[in-house]
Formats: structure tokens, sequence, C-alpha cells
């Protein structure tokens, strides 16, 4: 494939003490594709979205979003880039409901948030679109609803809807299904589904079946260091594969 | 998209948001109301018993309205960002300094630069080096939280404490008397009436200032900092410019505070920036309840109408009033007017009151305390 990275680290590294949570990591991910990143507990996972979204500043290596340079950016310098991230512990603004949860979102979307007259609350500039993001991940009816007093399942969903309101190049997921029950995690895999395409995903997730559904291609985190980096046939074929992650499965 | 669909489902869901408004707002109209009452009554009981030959009452009521101003800007920083400044008093200080300082070298000669008896250029030092010293000491304090926020604001204004009892031509520790109030036009601040219209008018304008700042985009921001600021930097907003210019904003308010309490008692001294002031500037917002707009001035009177009947009763009110505020911090949740609010909402439960008063800082602004009352309210889809 001669597709241009979308995401692109080299070498990266983040040691914890003597423990290092990522080694030497390099990945590739192609604009439109969804990037499942799989690995055992403690594999460094979220380490390396917490690298990647900025939040956690790596000991070496580059990382690069659309060709350019990001390894020393912040968290909200690459937001404003157009890179989206998903918590894998719940993280929205419990005291607000759900749609000034989504406007929050597309009020950063829409530049300095300077503006010190007029109200937010009825501004049709941010509401329109917090309301389409509503309706497209299942949300409407919850709008007025505390982020409080939602479900677990629709808490992760509002996530998602935050990362959408931004209208990102790329989402960075961080297990988007942890602690769903069944009916929850279908609706989820729906929803992301319906992205695919549209919205380059990096995604990380514990769960097979999701991962082979949804994934283009699959990285395997392995103490730090990838392993493996393929097809969902191919990784399934990867004996080192079958070996440190899928075999204690 | 289909576009006819799209405005349909538009214009459905603005009904929506329209009926949920109404059925939000139903409980916190009485609160409101409540409100506007002790505003009224702050305006013209004094007025009244002033023109009946109280005066006492006008200056009790002067000097009340001038901490209000000073607690809703407090509010903005500690209600609004939920960082607790604990050195607002050093802004009172600046701002009475701005006052007392050009009057002085205007009567005995010296420094003509700032030198001048003019309301204007008080008000205007005032609002600037307090607006200054709040750009130096929030960049720095901003980038602390929690107690080490409060420390770092305590300090600085102790510096200033410091400061100002070593400006020895200024009376030092003993303070300075003001010779001649502020000049203004139309208005003869040595007429009490006077003085207090000015300053219950100013009262008004921060209180509105403050509302305009909690529904636009900047007060929305705040608010979502406070909620959780990771998650908003992951957003891409650089949440320390905004609290900063929110410091500001709050502390030039205080200042101009100060000025006009310079224009009160005629007299500045160093005690004005004393970190207890600062602690009782803290009382006034939680005691009034911090979540709400009105809740500084609410608390401030409280403060002020205790102060004034417990000390009557006792040299030791002290004591009485620390039990009464221990009690309201425990019991009353989100303060007095937190309260109210509650005793008027039964059947939308607490959050409602908390996030749809009309009057409430912000929706769904309920800190910390209030976050627990929450999980009991009914849910309202």
């Amino acid at each position: 494939m001669s597709a241009e990275c979308m995401l692109e680290t080299r070498s990266l590294c983040k040691r914890f003490g003597g423990v290092s949570a990522t080694d030497d990591v390099s990945l590739c991910i192609y604009a439109g594709e969804v990037h499942a990143l799989i690995g055992p507990n403690g594999a460094g996972k979220t380490t390396l979205i917490s690298q990647l979204s900025g939040l956690l500043r790596s000991d070496s290596g580059k990382i690069f979003f659309s060709g350019e340079d990001v390894s020393r950016k912040s968290a909200a310098a690459l937001a404003q880039l157009g890179l989206a991230r998903s918590f894998q512990i719940t993280s929205v603004f419990q005291e607000l409901t759900v749609i000034e949860n989504v406007a929050i979102a597309v009020q950063v979307t829409l530049g300095s948030s300077f503006r010190f007259l007029g109200n937010a609350a009825k501004d049709p500039a941010i509401l329109g679109p917090a309301t389409e993001v509503l309706k497209r991940t299942g949300l409407a009816d919850k709008s007025s609803v505390l982020a409080s007093r939602i479900s677990h399942g629709e808490r992760r969903q509002l996530e998602i809807a935050m990362a959408l309101a931004t209208e990102p190049k790329m989402l960075l997921l961080d297990e988007p299904m942890a602690g769903m029950g069944q009916a929850e995690s279908n609706d989820m895999i729906t929803l992301l589904a319906s992205l695919k395409g549209d919205k380059t995903m990096l995604l990380v997730e514990h769960d097979m079946d999701t991962v082979f559904t949804l994934a283009d291609r699959i990285s395997v985190l392995v103490y730090g260091r990838v392993i493996a980096t393929g097809s969902p046939e191919e990784i399934r074929a990867n004996r080192e594969v079958q070996q440190a992650y899928l075999g204690d499965d | 998209m289909d576009n006819a669909l799209n405005r349909s489902e538009q214009s459905k869901l603005a009904h929506h948001k329209c009926r949920s408004f109404y059925r939000r707002h139903r409980g916190s109209v009485l609160p409101g109301m409540i409100n506007l009452l002790v505003l009224v009554a702050l305006g013209a009981l004094p007025v009244i018993a002033y023109l009946d030959g109280q005066i006492f009452w006008l200056d009790v009521a002067t000097r009340l309205v001038i901490l209000a101003i000073a607690a809703v800007s407090l509010n903005l920083v500690l209600g609004f960002c939920g960082l607790a400044s604990f050195g607002h008093a050093a802004f009172i200080g600046i701002g009475a300094y701005a006052v007392g300082i050009p009057v002085y070298h205007e009567t005995y000669g010296g420094f003509e630069m700032i030198a001048g008896y003019s309301g204007w250029w008080h008000l205007a030092l005032a609002i600037a080096v307090s607006a200054l010293f709040a750009l130096v000491t929030g960049a720095i304090s901003l980038r602390t939280r929690g107690v080490h926020f409060i420390m770092i604001t305590m300090a600085f204004s102790q510096m200033m404490y410091y400061t100002l009892v070593s400006l020895q031509e200024y009376g030092a520790d003993d303070g300075l008397s003001i010779d001649l109030r502020s000049e203004l036009p139309l208005l003869n601040l040595d007429d009490p009436l006077h003085l207090f219209g000015l300053c219950f008018a100013s009262l008004l304008g921060a209180l509105l200032l403050s509302w305009t700042l909690v529904r636009s985009r900047f007060g929305k921001v705040l608010v979502a900092a406070r909620s959780n600021e990771p998650r908003l930097k992951s957003l891409g907003v650089e949440t320390y410019r905004y609290q900063l210019v929110a410091y500001v904003i709050s502390g030039a308010m205080c200042g101009y505070a100060g000025a006009l309490m310079a224009n009160f008692t005629v007299f500045i001294s160093p005690s004005m920036v004393e970190w207890s002031r600062s602690g009782e500037l803290i009382f006034m917002v939680v005691f009034g309840g911090s979540a709400y707009l009105f809740g500084p001035v609410i608390g401030t009177a409280a403060f002020i109408l205790l102060e004034y009947f417990l000390s009557r009763f006792t040299v030791y009110w002290h004591l009485p009033f620390g039990i009464l505020l221990i009690l309201v911090v425990l019991f009353l949740r989100g303060g007095v007017s937190g309260s109210i609010a509650r005793l008027f909402s039964k059947r939308s439960a607490v959050s409602n009151s908390v996030s749809v008063n009309s009057t409430s800082v912000a929706e769904g602004s309920a800190p910390a305390i209030q976050g627990s009352s929450q999980a009991r309210g009914e849910d309202t889809p």
C-alpha cells in the first residue's frame, strides 16, 4: 500500500522507572482505515494512546500527524489539529446535560471561546451541529438529562459523540466497549461501523470479535513492542501472536 | 443530508427544548422573585430609613453593597471556575489605595503624575492596577490547583499587605485618612445617599456583568473546566488562558469595590488586606451559595446583618457566628440560595433547582457538595 499515513510513529519509547511501557513502537495508520491495537493486559496500549494524544510526553521517538511532527504538542494543540480521543475510563462533564456536553465540544471547534456576549445555550451555530451529533449517536432523546444520570453505555456513547462533535480527522478510541453489557456493546459496534470509512480510527479493544469485525488492519502490542501488524487474517494466522495473545484467550 | 427533513427534525427538537425549558424553570420562579425582593429591599429600605432620620442603616447598607460587589467578583473565580482564591482582599486594598494615594498627593504635593481628585481617574487606576496585579499573580497561581492555589493566592495577598505596611509616607500600619472623596460629575459622594446610589448601581452592574459572562461561550468553558478540566483540555481548550482572563476580570471588579470602600470609610490602611478579610469574602460566597449568581449578595447580607445583631447580644459574638457558619456549610447544601431554590422546587429535585435556576451561576453548575444529592433527584428526560 502506498497510501499516506494519517498518523505515524517512529521508534516511540516511554519508560516508567525501569519498566518500558512502550518500546520502539513504529506504526503507520492509513487515512480512512480502522486500525485496531490489541495486546494482553499491561502491554502498553493505554500508554501508547496517551502518548499519541499528547497527554504523555514520549522519552524518545517521533509522532507525525498528517505529515506534521507533533511529538511535542500538547493535548489541546493536537485536538485542534483534528485528533480526538475517547477515554478508557469514561470522562464526561458529569454536572452538565448530555447536549451541553456535546455543545461544549462543538463550541471548541468554532474557534476561540473568548466571546463574552450572547447566550451560548441558544446559539444555533452550536445547537445545530450538537443536535446532529446526538441524533447520529442515538442520544437525541437524552439531550436534557444530566450526564451523571445516564447509563454507563450511554455515557460511552456520549464520549464518542463528543469526539465526533469536534469534527476530527481521526479518532483514538481507548476501549470504547469497556464495562458494557452485550446489548450496549452491539449498539456501540453498530455506531462505530457506521463511522467506518468516514473517519480514520485507532481502536484499542480487548474483545476479539469486535476487533475482527471492525478493523481493516491490526497491530499487536506485547510488553511495549509491536510484534505484528497486518490484516485480520494475517494476524489470526500469525504464530507469534497466537502464542502471546490469542492462545491465552 | 436531506435538508427538509433536517429542518423538521430541528424544529421538533426546538419545540422539545422549549417545553423542557419551561418545565425546568417552573420550580425556580419563586427563588428569582425572592432575589428580586432582596435586591429591592436592599435598595429601598436603607434610603427610607435615612429619609426617616436613621442614618445608621444607610451606612450598614453601603458597606454591605460594597462587600457584595467584592463577593460577586470572588464568585467569578470561586463559583464559576471552582478555584478558591484566598487573596481577594488584596484587590480591595489596591482599589482603596488607588483612591487614597492620588488624593493624598493632590492635597500635599509630590507624585504629580498620579495625583488627582477625579473619580474617573481613581476608578481607572483601581481597575487597571488590580487587573495588572491579577494578571501577574494569576499567571503564577493558576499553574497550581487545590490547596496550593489557596496558599499561593494567600501568599500574594500577604505580600501586598506587607508592602502597604512598609509604605511610611501613607501611614504604614496606621493607615491614612482620605481628606476628600472622589469627584464625579452629577454626584456628590459626601452625600451618603449619592454614595449609596453609586454603590448600589455598581452592584447591579457587577451582577449584570457576571450574568452575561455565565451565559456566554466564555462562561461555558469556565464551567466545563470546573467540571472536568482534563477532558476539556483533550477537546482542545487551553483552559489556563480562560481561567486567567476570569481571574483578571474578577480582580478588576474587586479593585473597583475597593475604590468604593475607600470613599465609604474615608480611611485606608493595610488592615483592609489582612488575610482574614479574604476569608470573610469566601464565607460570604459559600454562605450565600457559590453556585448561584445571586448567592454572594445573599451571603454578604446575611454576614453583615448577623455580625450586627449578634454583636449586640454579646461581645463574644464570633462564637455563635462561627457555629452558624459551620451549620450552614454542613447542612444547607448550596448555601442559602441553594436552600431557597430547593424549597421551591420540591417536585423537580435538587439537580434541577441547581442546574437551571434562572439565577444559577451556570446550567448544571453544582459543585461537589451538590453532586451527591443529584443522584437522589428524579429523572427528567
